[in-house]
C-alpha cells in the first residue's frame, strides 16, 4: 500500500491562514447555521462579537441559570419552574420555534450559542463549578426540550444520531404485559399498538431505571417513544461534562488574553452559592451557655428536625449514623465545642461502654469537627452544618433512622402527633402544615410552626422595631431557626448585647 | 487465626478473582485493601502486586478483618506522590449489595440486634432470591457471588466487567431501582408503589408470596400481640374495616397472624365497611406483603464506587465464622449457624488422617491442600469454579478484541 501523505507538511509548521488578516481566505469554519431551536452545543462559535456583547450575553444567561438553580432549591415542580421562568426567559434569552413568524431567529440562537460557550469558559476552572454548571445547563435544556413543539423536537432528535434499536412487533407482543405495566404509569393508558418502543442499553438511561419507569430485560431497557426525551437529556449531560473537562485543560492558554480573563473571573464569582456554608461565628448566640448539660434546656429552641433527633436520642440512648451526623453538625453550628460535643454523645449513649464509644463513635464526631481526617478536612474545620436544602434532598431516612426533615419524611399522622407533643396543637396551624406538606413546601410548614410558637415575641419585636426586615425572612437553615428562636425568647433579658449582635447577622439568599 | 490465614485462606483464588487473569495486572496491583488491626486501628490504601505479598502482610499484621476497595488509576500507595490529587481516583469495583438482618428488627419477632436464628435467616433467603433474580434477568449480569457476612447479613458481589466499570450514577440507579421500602421509623407506610406494578415488582411479589405465608405469617407470627397487630391495622386504608377488625381481635386475644390475615378478607366480605374500595384493599395487602418480605438493602454500600466491603473468606472477629460464599442453587438449605468456624477448622486439620495406603499411593502425585481436608472444601471449590468462569469470560472478551483490532493495524503499516 502506498502511503500517500508522505509529502504532507508537518502539521505544526503548516501555515494557518487567518481569514481576518488575509483578504481572500475563507473562515476556517463557516458561519454557524441554526436549523433547530435547540442546540447540543457541539461546535464552538467562531464569528466575531464585541466585548460588550461578550459580557452582556453571558450575564443574561447567568441570570437565567441562577434563577433556575434557585427554583430547584425551593423544590419547585417542573411545571411551576417553567411557569416561573417563562417571563425571565422571554426577557433575557428568548428562543422561538421555527414555525413562529418572528424574524430574529438567527440572532436569538446565536446569542444562546455564544453565551453558552462563554459561560463554559467561566465555569470550567474547578470541579465544583463544572458540576454546578452542568446541572443547571441540563435543567435549562430539559425545560426547553419539553417545551418545544413535537415535530421540531422529533427532527432535532433525529439529527443527533443517537443509536437505538426499534423493538419488533413480535417482541412487543411477547412482552405486552410488562410493557403495558411500565407505559401506563403516567395516568392515561395509551393504546398498545400506537406506542413505539426502542431498546437501548440500560446504562444509557439511568434516570428511567432509577425511577422504575422502563421495562428491563437482560440489560436492555425498553424505552417508550415519549421517554426518549430523558435519553437525549442524559446524552446532553455526558457530552457537556466531557467538553467542560477539555475546556478546563485548554483554559490556561487564555491567560494571555487580558481582556477576557477579568470578565470570566468576574462571572464565575457572581455565581454565588445559595447553599453557602453557615459560618460558625455568625450563628453563635451571645450569652447562651452552650454546654453538653445545657442541651436539654436549649432543645426547646430547636427546629423540628433536630428536636426529633433529640427526643429519639433520649428515648433510645442511640442514633444511627446519619442522625448522629446531622445532629452533631447542628450542635457544632450552635457553638458547642468539640470537647463538650464528645461529652454530650458519651453521656447520651448511656447504654454502651467507654471502650465501645471510643471505638465506634468518637472518631466520627472528631471528623465532623475537622479534628482528624485528611488535609482538606482538617484545614476546612470539618463539615459545615446541614442546610434545609441538604436535609430535604440528601439521604432520605431508611428503616430505624430518625434524621431528615419531619415535615417531609413523616406521614401526616406522625407529624401531627410530633407537633402536638411539642405543644403545637392549634387547629389552624396543623391544617396549614398539612397543606404545605401536600404542596411539598416544607420550608413553609417549618416557618409556619416557628411563627406560631414565637407569635407573642415576634409581635413584640415588630412593635419595638428590634428586628430588621432581613431577620424576619424565611428560615432556610436549622441553625438560623435556633438562633432566631433563642434571640426572640430571650429578647428582654439582655438588650445590650442583643442589640449589638443583631447588626451583623448574615442572611442566606 | 494465623494458621487459618497461613494454611486455609484461598489466596490464589482471591487473587485470580480480583485480577481477572492468571498473570498480575493493574486490576490487582492498583486495588485498595484496608486492614482493621487488632487494636482497631484502620489502615487504608494498602495495595499489593501479588497475592503472596498480600498474604505476607496479613500474616505480619494479623488484622482482625480486611476489606476490599476499588481499583484506582494509580497504585494507592503512591497517591500522595501524584502531581495533582484529581489524577488519583477510583476506576472500577464490583457492584456490591449489603443486606443486614438488623434492618428487619421492626418486623422480626424471634431475634433482634446482632442475633440471628434460622427463622429470621429466611428473610435473607427471600431477599437474596429477589435481588439475584433482578440482577440476572433485568440487568443481565451473570457473575454474581453471594457471601455470608459472618454474623447477621449477606453481601453480593456482582463481578461482570460491565458492572465493575459503572460510575456512581449508574450504581445509584440500580440501588434505587431495587429499593422499595422508603421512610424512617416515623413515616408510617413504607411501601408506596405506583400501579400497575412494575414487572420487577410483580415478579418479586410472586417470589415472595409463598414466603410470606410460610416464613412470615406462620414462623414469625408478627401480629400476635395487640401492639404489633396495631401496625397492621395502620396499614389498612379503610378506617371502618380497621375498626371492626380491632374489635374482633380485642375480643379474642392471642389470635395468630395467619388467622388475622385471613380475617381481613372475611370481615371485608361481611360488609363491615359500607363503601369499601376492594381494589385499594387488594393493593394495600400487596403493599403489606412487600413491607414484610421485600429486601431491605443497606443502600449506601451499592451507591458509591469507593465503598469498601469485607473480603470473602475473612473470619468474622465476633463469631469466628468464615465469610463463605452462599450457593444460590441450594439457597434454602444454607444454614448460617452451621458455617465453619476457625476453631472448628483447625481441629478438622488436626483430626485429618491420611487415607488408606492403597488410595494414598494413587493420590501421591497430587498432595492434598490443607483446605481440602476440612469442611471449607465445598465453599472453596464453589469459589474456584466461580472465579474460573469469570476468568474464562474475561479472556474470551480480550481475545476477541485483539482479533478485531488486528486487521486494522495490519492495514496501516
Amino acid at each position: 500500500m502506498i502511503r500517500q501523505d508522505l509529502n504532507r507538511v508537518d502539521p505544526k509548521r503548516r501555515i494557518v491562514v487567518d481569514h481576518r488578516k488575509t483578504p481572500f481566505a475563507d473562515p476556517a469554519y463557516k458561519e454557524s447555521q441554526y436549523p433547530h431551536r435547540l442546540n447540543f452545543y457541539a461546535t464552538p462559535p467562531t464569528a466575531d462579537i464585541t466585548l460588550e456583547q461578550f459580557e452582556q450575553w453571558a450575564i443574561d444567561r447567568l441570570r437565567i441559570l441562577a434563577e433556575l438553580e434557585a427554583c430547584s432549591f425551593r423544590n419547585k415542580s417542573p411545571v411551576e419552574t417553567a411557569a416561573h421562568m417563562k417571563p425571565l426567559l422571554d426577557k433575557y434569552l428568548p428562543l422561538d420555534t421555527n414555525s413562529s413568524s418572528f424574524t430574529q431567529l438567527f440572532a436569538q440562537r446565536q446569542k444562546d450559542h455564544y453565551s453558552h460557550f462563554i459561560l463554559r469558559l467561566a465555569f470550567s476552572s474547578t470541579e465544583d463549578l463544572r458540576r454546578r454548571f452542568t446541572r443547571v445547563e441540563t435543567m435549562l435544556f430539559r425545560m426547553r426540550l419539553s417545551g418545544g413543539d413535537m415535530r421540531e423536537r422529533a427532527a432535532f432528535i433525529q439529527d443527533l444520531n443517537i443509536d437505538w434499536e426499534p423493538v419488533s412487533e413480535e417482541e412487543k407482543r411477547k412482552f405486552a404485559a410488562e410493557l403495558a405495566a411500565t407505559s401506563a404509569v403516567f395516568g392515561k393508558r395509551q393504546a398498545q399498538e400506537e406506542e413505539t418502543w426502542c431498546k437501548v442499553d440500560w446504562m444509557r438511561v439511568p434516570e428511567l431505571v432509577e425511577g422504575r419507569r422502563v421495562f428491563l430485560k437482560g440489560g436492555k431497557a425498553y424505552v417508550p417513544a415519549r421517554e426518549q426525551q430523558s435519553m437525549v437529556v442524559a446524552e446532553f449531560t455526558t457530552r457537556l461534562e466531557k467538553a467542560l473537562e477539555l475546556t478546563a485543560r485548554a483554559l490556561p492558554r487564555l491567560d494571555e488574553d487580558d481582556r477576557l480573563t477579568p470578565i470570566l473571573n468576574h462571572l464565575s464569582k457572581n455565581f454565588i452559592t445559595p447553599d453557602a456554608s453557615y459560618s460558625g461565628s455568625s450563628s453563635a448566640v451571645d450569652g447562651a451557655e452552650i454546654t453538653a448539660r445545657n442541651i436539654d434546656n436549649l432543645s426547646q429552641h430547636f427546629p423540628m428536625c433536630m428536636a426529633n433527633l433529640h427526643r429519639q436520642l433520649r428515648r433510645d440512648a442511640h442514633l444511627k449514623h446519619y442522625g448522629r451526623l446531622q445532629y452533631t453538625l447542628f450542635l457544632k453550628g450552635i457553638g458547642l465545642n468539640l470537647e463538650e460535643c464528645l461529652l454530650f454523645w458519651r453521656q447520651s449513649f448511656s447504654k454502651i461502654t467507654d471502650d465501645m464509644f471510643n471505638k465506634e463513635y468518637r472518631y466520627n464526631v472528631r471528623h465532623s469537627y475537622g479534628d482528624v481526617g485528611g488535609d482538606s478536612n482538617r484545614r476546612g474545620g470539618g463539615y459545615s452544618p446541614y442546610s434545609c436544602q441538604k436535609i430535604l434532598t440528601e439521604h432520605p431516612p431508611g428503616p430505624g433512622e430518625a434524621h431528615g426533615c419531619p415535615y417531609r419524611h413523616f406521614n401526616m399522622e406522625n407529624l401531627a402527633a410530633l407537633l402536638q407533643s411539642t405543644g403545637v396543637s392549634d387547629r389552624g396551624v396543623l391544617q396549614g402544615v398539612k397543606e404545605d406538606k401536600g404542596n411539598q413546601k416544607f420550608h413553609m410548614a417549618c416557618n409556619r410552626v416557628f411563627e406560631h410558637v414565637h407569635k407573642a415575641e415576634l409581635k413584640r419585636a415588630k412593635d419595638d422595631g428590634v428586628m430588621t426586615a432581613a431577620q424576619l425572612e424565611t428560615i432556610v437553615h436549622p441553625n438560623e431557626y435556633f438562633k432566631r428562636s433563642y434571640l426572640l425568647k430571650n429578647m428582654g433579658k439582655q438588650p445590650a448585647s442583643q442589640q449589638g449582635g443583631s447588626g451583623d447577622v448574615k442572611m442566606e439568599g | 487465626m494465623r494458621t487459618f490465614y497461613q494454611r486455609l485462606f484461598p489466596w490464589r483464588y482471591l487473587f485470580q478473582w480480583l485480577n481477572h487473569s492468571p498473570t498480575p495486572t493493574n486490576d490487582f496491583a492498583h486495588r485498595e485493601f484496608a486492614f482493621t488491626l487488632q487494636n482497631d486501628a484502620y489502615l487504608r490504601y494498602q495495595s499489593f502486586v501479588t497475592s503472596d505479598l498480600l498474604r505476607k502482610d496479613v500474616l505480619r499484621l494479623m488484622p482482625s478483618r480486611f476489606e476490599i476497595g476499588p481499583v484506582y488509576t494509580a497504585n494507592p500507595r503512591d497517591r500522595k506522590t501524584m502531581r495533582n490529587s484529581t489524577a488519583f481516583k477510583p476506576l472500577a469495583k464490583e457492584l456490591c449489595f449489603d443486606i443486614d438482618l438488623t434492618d428487619y428488627d421492626d418486623i422480626r419477632t424471634c431475634c433482634d440486634k446482632a442475633n440471628i436464628c434460622n427463622k429470621c435467616w429466611r428473610f435473607m433467603t427471600m431477599a437474596i432470591k429477589v435481588v439475584d433474580a433482578a440482577l440476572r434477568e433485568d440487568f443481565g449480569f451473570n457473575h454474581i457471588m453471594w457471601v455470608y457476612s459472618g454474623r447477621r447479613g449477606a453481601h453480593a458481589w456482582v463481578c461482570d466487567k460491565k458492572a465493575r466499570a459503572m460510575d456512581d450514577q449508574k450504581r445509584r440507579a440500580i440501588a434505587n431501582y431495587l429499593e422499595v421500602l422508603r421512610g424512617g421509623a416515623q413515616s408510617g407506610k413504607k411501601v408506596n408503589l405506583r400501579r400497575p406494578l412494575h414487572p420487577h415488582l410483580s415478579r418479586s411479589l410472586d417470589i415472595l408470596k409463598t414466603h410470606f405465608q410460610d416464613d412470615v405469617l406462620e414462623k414469625q407470627d408478627p401480629w400476635r400481640s395487640a401492639e404489633r397487630a396495631d401496625n397492621l391495622l395502620k396499614l389498612i386504608p379503610d378506617h371502618q374495616l380497621a375498626e371492626s377488625l380491632r374489635k374482633k381481635w380485642d375480643s379474642s386475644p392471642g389470635r395468630s397472624s395467619v388467622l388475622k390475615w385471613a380475617d381481613i378478607d372475611t370481615v371485608a366480605k361481611t360488609g363491615a365497611s359500607k363503601n369499601l374500595d376492594t381494589l385499594s384493599l387488594l393493593e394495600a395487602k400487596q403493599d403489606i406483603v412487600l413491607e414484610y418480605t421485600y429486601p431491605r438493602l443497606d443502600i449506601e454500600v451499592s451507591k458509591k464506587l469507593n465503598h469498601l466491603l469485607k473480603s470473602p473468606f475473612v473470619v468474622h472477629p465476633g463469631t469466628g465464622r468464615v465469610c463463605v460464599p452462599i450457593d444460590t442453587g441450594s439457597l434454602d438449605e444454607f444454614d448460617p449457624l452451621g458455617v465453619p468456624t476457625v476453631q472448628g477448622l483447625i481441629q478438622e486439620i488436626d483430626a485429618w488422617k491420611e487415607p488408606d495406603a492403597v488410595e494414598a499411593s494413587q493420590d501421591s502425585k497430587n498432595t492434598l491442600q490443607d483446605w481440602e481436608k476440612t469442611s471449607l472444601k465445598p465453599y472453596i471449590e464453589q469459589f474456584r469454579s466461580f472465579v474460573i468462569t469469570l476468568m474464562k469470560e474475561e479472556r474470551s472478551v480480550k481475545a476477541k478484541r485483539e482479533r478485531v483490532e488486528d486487521p486494522t493495524s495490519a492495514m496501516e503499516f
